[in-house]
């Protein structure tokens, strides 16, 4: 049910087309110096980048488990079934949170604006939920990104590491990276050589905090019960002191209680 | 000593002036510019200065709020409570300033309340929004009878001391939940924070850390309205202070050390770097000489020695969440942050104002013990019997 991107470095022949149809998707500039551009940022979403004759796209893994929808205080970035990240400008308050969250340091800011956005991929959301490709997949001219079904995807991406054998690193990158993501990505390089990090864990991200925030139920009456049940104590204390006509020692009053 | 009063307070009007001055312009830029043209930010580098000191640091400063009216109104420390309104004060004047340091780094500040309908329980940030919003409510009505003895209105006093006890007690588990969430903040960012700084017990140290710095703020501040307004130092309530804060530094420290231990990376701080000096300035300014200075009874026992402490506790702590917030993250993102000047401007226009609302507030309402114990027992009588009695507060006088 739930969609995904496979990119195959070795089919792609860098023709940044993929770049092209990203930004006309988006409504955004496109011309030979933003092509030139090696990294993400408010203006491009999606960069193929070159090392030699390798090449790499980089783009919103759409996790399946994403921190930065966890951590958007206002549930402007969503995780929807169909596998995109969605993003909801109108909700955004420009917290940032979601930037420093992403573990592939994905979304960016409109610095430059004075009514900023966050700028990231988000898999094409109205087209997928029409039934049709991301608008990257769609223009590929190699096939190097499929667009397809997350399951018969992986499936794939197994099938062509296991006939090629020395063709790729033997690693889906976004397989199990922080519990999986709607993007997959195979390479004949290590995935180091493009910025992409691989000391990742294999959980999701969001269970480090929420692990914490679960408690604060707990915490709330539990905190209330005790510390009232300390004033009550140390009240009550006085009280009997006073009734027994007894002056309560002051020092020792402040060092103990 | 009446003209020297005056030359004093002349030249500092004059700095607070400049300081105003600078940050007017900077605010001018922040909001007919944007972001970009008036910080140093970047998508590497999302949060500055203005969330590390104006709001990580803000919070903590203002910690002694929810420590000391736990220690008077919940422990019953009767000796503390001379100080308590200073430190109320401060607390309040922290946390409206926290929010409007929010307002300039928020990219969209006129949705600040939008936490308020669209919810999100699983982020931190949801949680720190809240902690914002119903604390500095809180801090309001804890610091209301203050401004509603000044003007001598009974009927409202009368309703917020009936409440104020489950307020206090309200008012220390939020600040005990915020403290921590502005630590467990960066729990999620494991492979971007150095070692030394990312530990899954970041909210505890946190916490901690803002008890510490509670204690030594309302040291510091006691001692500098001492010197300034001229008020008798309550030195024996100080001493008191300094001793508990020897026991929370010593917790703090065998908490981190062991922490840094047990993750297997203690060797970071003996491995020459960028990183390493900075840990050792925190540690030093925050642990090392303070508790030096501490443990000697003839320096604890003394005002400058206490005084010396509590500097050195507060800029430690500053410089731990400094290096939390931005040293923590160099490495790992390959630049280096400095604040733009505009935004050292506008943080230096907060701490002004900060100051200067303090020196106004202590002005002209009843903060210190003398005018307050003289309206309360003209105000309110004393009434033994009950034990919810909102002359609880004044028990000890």
């Amino acid at each position: 049910m739930s969609k995904a991107l496979l990119y195959d470095s070795t089919v792609c022949i860098g023709c940044k087309q993929c770049e092209q149809a990203c930004a006309a998707q988006n409504k955004l500039p496109y011309d030979d110096a933003i092509a030139s551009e090696e990294i993400q940022s408010d203006h491009k979403m999606t960069v193929l980048l070159t090392r030699g004759d390798k090449f790499m796209r980089r783009l919103c893994m759409n996790c399946k488990d994403p921190s930065c929808a966890s951590v958007c205080p206002v549930g402007a970035l969503q995780k929807t079934a169909l596998g995109p990240v969605t993003y909801d400008p109108s909700k955004c308050m420009g917290c940032r949170y979601c930037m420093v969250a992403c573990p592939f340091s994905v979304p960016k800011y409109e610095w430059g604006k004075l009514v900023p956005k966050v700028q990231k991929c988000t898999m094409c959301p109205d087209r997928v939920s029409q039934g049709k490709q991301t608008a990257c997949a769609e223009i590929c001219p190699t096939g190097a990104t499929k667009f397809g079904e997350y399951n018969d995807l992986v499936a794939e991406a197994q099938q062509r590491i296991h006939d090629n054998p020395g063709k790729y690193v033997d690693h889906i990158y976004g397989l199990d990276e922080v519990g999986g993501t709607s993007v997959l990505l195979l390479s004949a390089v290590p995935f180091e050589t493009f910025g992409y990090r691989t000391n990742l864990s294999k959980d999701p991200m969001p269970m480090l905090t929420y692990r914490v925030l679960s408690h604060i139920p707990d915490f709330v009456p539990l905190g209330g019960m005790v510390l009232g049940g300390i004033w009550w104590i140390t009240h009550r204390r006085e009280e009997v002191a006073l009734a027994e006509g007894r002056t309560t020692d002051e020092k020792k009053n402040g060092r103990k209680e | 000593m009446a003209r020297a009063t005056t030359f004093k307070f002349t030249f500092w009007k004059l700095v607070f002036l400049l300081l105003m001055a600078c940050g007017v312009y900077a605010t001018f830029i922040r909001f007919t510019q944007g972001l970009g043209a008036s910080t140093h930010l970047n998508d590497q580098f999302p949060w500055g200065i203005w969330i590390s000191f104006d709001v990580l640091c803000g919070v903590m400063l203002a910690a002694g709020g929810f420590t000391l009216t736990a220690a008077v109104h919940i422990l019953n420390v009767k000796r503390l409570h001379s100080i308590i309104r200073p430190t109320i004060l401060t607390a309040f004047l922290g946390y409206i300033l926290v929010c409007a340091a929010l307002m300039y780094d928020l990219g969209k500040p006129y949705n600040i309340w939008h936490p308020l309908i669209m919810r999100n329980p699983h982020s931190v940030m949801f949680e720190v929004a809240y902690c914002v919003m119903l604390y500095t409510t809180v801090l309001a009505l804890e610091f209301s009878p203050i401004v509603l003895e000044r003007f001598n209105l009974q009927k409202p006093l009368k309703v917020v001391r009936t409440i104020l006890i489950p307020l206090v007690i309200f008012g220390v588990i939020l600040s005990t939940l915020h403290q921590s969430s502005l630590g467990t903040l960066y729990l999620i960012v494991p492979e971007k924070l150095y070692p030394l700084w990312y530990t899954p017990l970041l909210p505890v140290f946190f916490f901690l850390s803002a008890i510490a710095v509670g204690l030594a703020m309302t040291i510091f501040e006691s001692s500098l309205s001492s010197k300034h307004f001229g008020l008798q130092l309550e030195l024996p309530v100080l001493r008191e202070l300094g001793r508990v804060l020897v026991v929370v530094l010593g917790v703090y420290a065998i908490l981190r050390f062991e922490d840094l231990a047990n993750r297997g990376v203690l060797k970071l701080a003996l491995h020459p770097g960028y990183e390493m000096y900075l840990f050792w300035l925190e540690i030093s300014l925050a642990l090392i000489l303070p508790l030096a200075l501490l443990l000697q009874p003839k320096v604890r026992s003394s005002a400058n020695g206490l005084y010396l402490a509590a500097v050195l506790v507060v800029l430690g702590f500053i410089t731990n969440r400094m290096n939390v917030s931005i040293t923590g993250f160099e490495g790992s993102t390959g630049v280096r942050y400095f604040p733009k000047w505009t935004e050292l401007a506008v943080t230096g226009m907060i701490i002004a104002a900060g100051f200067a609302l303090f020196g106004l507030a202590v002005k002209y309402l009843p903060i210190f013990p003398k005018e307050e114990t003289v309206q309360e027992r003209l105000a309110v009588p004393v009434n033994l019997e009950s034990a919810v009695s909102p002359m609880l507060e004044h028990a000890g006088d």
